[in-house]
């Protein structure tokens, strides 16, 4: 039955995406939810939590509250804390309840801008969703709002768009990326949001070219491209062979103002019996690096939401799979898998596994185990493996 | 309430002027990344050979899923997400029903006891949980299910959900005939050490002793059916208590953990009293208590210690016990006072009215300037992360310590914490606890 899992994980919500994509942007994120969403998340899906004092809240909703539809309270607390705390923003997260009770968010969130003079942001999340949709709402709500529109173009500047720990972690694979960026001439703007400032963010405008590491970038991205002309480019740097593919393909869309999927001419046959189950844009950027090196391009279950802007992303081999049964049954005549751990008990008992854990889907289980995206050798990953 | 602290707007207030029992406004919260406290995952698993099933929406199911996936039991443990349009359409019901019936279909074997948790969509849209376990009962009829609760919007109204699960943890307990001399001590996550004074003073009596954290197979917690006495020693687990004596016809004793001498024998007598036995004040360590409190002080000397509530459900009492002793307790790190501790409360405004009371909630603690010029000793996790302690006491609820002998081993837990440094940034960020974990 669809929504039953007898055994796997489930992804990180909505609720958390927002926190996560606005993480380190100086501002003031509170869910709004009775507990647990707070710890959840701050255990789980935050491995910057402990280390650093970036501001993220929950409101403590009660039932009472809830059922009187006082949002005042959530209101008085907002700006109370901002009074104290002094973030240059503030978002304010929906959880389950509120969205049940139809509790306006973007209309306290005007309240609340209104009254405490500073940006305010409700999203009408549901912890319904993957962090998918409410990172990628979160960035792209940023761009509408805060971007420079009179930002005047620079060439060789490029945004990199997408960058949370729930895809990279916080084991360099975003430094390397940059670092990559910036060996190859490439100076960059703003990184979607993950070492950058909100002054960084807001000249985004400036760039010639956005480069697209995941999921999560692609709604900002054309916006972007829809507001500022700028052309995308989808791929996650990884293998060399791979990560000049995209390097190249920034030059290109730099010249011709196109914007291109990097792996879209690499398709996985219908024979082919290699399977990488995760978040697209990472998963199909691998299958890419795979098919360079060994002919093989695996087939890609994105295991996410199949959003509108993810079109293009998979290709007629792929599939878009979020049920326990459906990514078991789209993967069931594996041989070779690649995927998180917590997918294991699900794959063909006789199929070889190799681990790319994913932190939107393990948590912090098997962190140290997650790789540097740019250090990534298909050869060795498959050296094991006849394919 | 008044903000101390310079330069920083922390809501810290002295005890002697602490209202009671709210000494916080409640405003944003924050989650201090302290995970060694039991959540409802890891008390459920108690239950032997038990499935968890939880129905809610992934944003509540992620916390969850982790819980079990860290503590290696993934194997126990499913789940049925609710979606929006569960909610548009109204068929929760159905999904709870068929969810959990596809489940049951899929695992390998078929569990004993399953319990099935609802989430607060549940109670706010009025789901017919009756019919849900009724329908559940009827298609499964070798499996004992237990409707359990994760709904934390109803914390504040009536029993708390941690209340309610330390009650359903015994409600697959079947009646069966009473065995003479056995008792049970229930609600705890971790077993009363062997040497505590109620364990002794049960054993000596010539008694057999269940608990929940011994069984190993469903069958061996069911065996706890048989007992005539039922004792909780946590304020959290009296409500269990209460509803399992009225229903399987036991006793229930409630005799709190607690650290004031008076009230470990008055505790220590009314058990003796009904395990039909005399207490023996010479077989209790009261002076070994006294002795090791001295000796640990003459260790720790003056040294600063902070306190939080996760160490023991009785924290007040606790810098009672050591303030008492000459101690240097410095913080209190509670969010609110429980009913039991009014007397400690009392008493500690008028012996150490200077005594700072902190937050552990409060947006602000966000910012909490943890790094102190000098050594502190934390008792608890939560302690030691505000205080950035590597010198604490890795204890929650108060583990196995009960009576004179709890404090003695406490003396000594103090004395260790207080000579070797831990790590406290890997040690607290464990959820559970003394559960197994693959972090």
């Amino acid at each position: 039955m669809r929504q039953a899992r007898t055994v796997i994980s489930t992804y990180s919500a909505d609720t958390f995406g927002v926190c996560s994509a606005l993480y380190e942007l100086g501002g003031m994120v509170v869910m709004h939810d009775a507990s647990g969403c707070n710890s959840t998340y701050t255990t789980h899906d935050e491995p910057r939590w402990y280390n650093s004092d970036s501001l993220v809240f929950i409101s403590g909703l009660t039932e009472m509250d809830a059922i009187m539809g006082n949002d005042d309270k959530l209101k008085d607390d907002v700006i109370s804390a901002v009074e104290e705390l002094k973030p240059k923003f503030v978002a304010i997260a929906g959880t389950p309840i509120p969205m049940m009770n139809g509790c306006d968010l973007e209309a306290v969130a005007m309240e609340i801008e209104a009254e405490a003079g500073l940006p305010c942001f409700g999203f009408q999340t549901n912890g319904m969703q993957s962090y998918l949709v409410g990172a990628s709402e979160a960035l792209c709500e940023f761009a509408r709002r805060l971007t420079d529109k009179d930002a005047k173009k620079r060439q060789r500047a490029v945004n990199v768009l997408g960058a949370t720990p729930l895809d990279f972690s916080i084991n360099g694979s975003v430094e390397s990326i940059k670092k990559l960026l910036k060996d190859s001439g490439w100076e960059i703007i703003g990184t979607w949001a993950m070492g950058s400032s909100l002054d960084d963010l807001a000249r985004a405008g400036e760039a010639a070219v956005n480069l697209v590491i995941s999921s999560v970038g692609l709604k900002t991205a054309i916006y972007l491209n829809q507001t500022f002309g700028t052309p995308y480019v989808v791929g996650t740097p990884n293998d060399k062979c791979f990560s000049e593919m995209v390097l190249r393909d920034l030059e290109l869309a730099e010249n011709d103002g196109k914007s291109r999927i990097s792996f879209s001419n690499l398709e996985a046959s219908a024979e082919t019996r290699i399977y990488i189950v995760g978040e697209g844009v990472t998963s199909r950027s691998l299958a890419a690096a795979i098919g360079i090196k060994s002919g093989i391009v695996p087939k890609v279950v994105h295991t996410l939401e199949g959003l509108p802007e993810l079109s293009g992303v998979l290709s007629k081999m792929d599939n878009q799979a979020m049920e326990e049964e459906e990514i078991q049954k789209a993967a069931s005549d594996a041989q070779i898998v690649i995927a998180d751990p917590l997918y294991r008990p699900i794959l063909p008992g006789n199929c070889r596994f190799i681990a790319l854990p994913h932190e939107a889907f393990s948590g912090r289980m098997f962190r140290k185990d997650i790789p540097d995206f740019t250090k990534i050798d298909v050869e060795k990953m498959l050296g094991q493996y006849e394919i | 309430m008044k903000r101390v602290g310079e330069n920083h707007n922390i809501p810290a207030v002295a005890i002697r002027e602490a209202a009671f029992p709210s000494p916080f406004i409640s405003g944003l919260e924050y989650s201090a990344p302290a995970r060694g406290g039991w959540t409802i995952v890891h008390v459920g698993m108690l239950v032997p050979e038990a499935h968890e099933i939880f129905v809610c929406a992934a944003g509540c199911l992620r916390g969850v899923v982790l819980s079990a996936a860290e503590m290696n039991l993934t194997d126990r443990f499913s789940t049925v997400s609710i979606e929006e349009h569960n909610v548009l359409e109204g068929d929760m019901e159905e999904l709870l029903i068929e969810g959990v019936t596809d489940i049951l279909n899929r695992l390998p074997k078929i569990p004993k006891a399953v319990l099935v948790f609802s989430s607060c969509i549940h109670h706010f849209m009025g789901c017919d949980l009756e019919l849900c376990y009724k329908t559940l009962g009827e298609r499964f009829t070798d499996v004992d299910f237990v409707d359990c609760y994760m709904i934390p919007t109803m914390r504040k109204s009536g029993l708390t959900p941690d209340q309610i699960m330390r009650r359903q943890m015994y409600a697959l307990l079947k009646p069966r005939g009473k065995s003479e001399k056995h008792c049970a001590i229930i609600g705890n996550c971790f077993s009363m050490d062997e040497s505590s004074d109620i364990v002794r003073l049960i054993e000596g009596a010539g008694w057999t002793l269940h608990q929940i954290t011994e069984c190993r197979t469903y069958e061996e917690y069911q065996t706890m059916s048989q007992c005539s006495l039922c004792i909780t020693t946590q304020s959290v687990a009296k409500v269990g208590g209460e509803a399992l004596a009225e229903r399987l016809g036991m006793k229930h004793l409630y005799l709190p953990s607690g650290f004031d001498a008076d009230e470990i024998r008055t505790n220590l007598s009314v058990l003796a009293e009904n395990l039909g036995t005399a207490y023996n004040t010479n077989a209790v360590p009261e002076k070994e208590a006294e002795e090791a409190m001295a000796d640990a002080k003459k260790v720790i000397g003056n040294t600063p210690i902070a306190i939080d509530y996760t160490v023991t459900p009785r924290p007040l009492g606790l810098a009672r016990l050591l303030i008492s002793n000459g101690f240097n307790v410095t913080d209190l790190f509670v969010d609110s006072f429980s009913g039991e501790e009014k007397d400690d409360y009392l008493w500690l405004q008028e012996n150490a009215g200077d005594l700072k009371v902190l937050p552990t909630v409060d947006a602000s603690m966000r910012r909490y300037p943890r790094e102190r010029q000098e050594k502190v000793l934390a008792l608890g996790q939560k302690a030691a992360y505000f205080t950035e302690s590597p010198y604490f006491v890795n204890l929650v609820e108060g583990g196995g310590l009960y009576g004179f002998d709890g404090i003695c081993r406490l003396a000594k837990m103090m004395k260790e914490a207080f000579a070797e440094p831990k790590d406290t940034e890997r040690l607290i960020q464990m959820k559970g606890l003394g559960c197994e974990s693959c972090i």
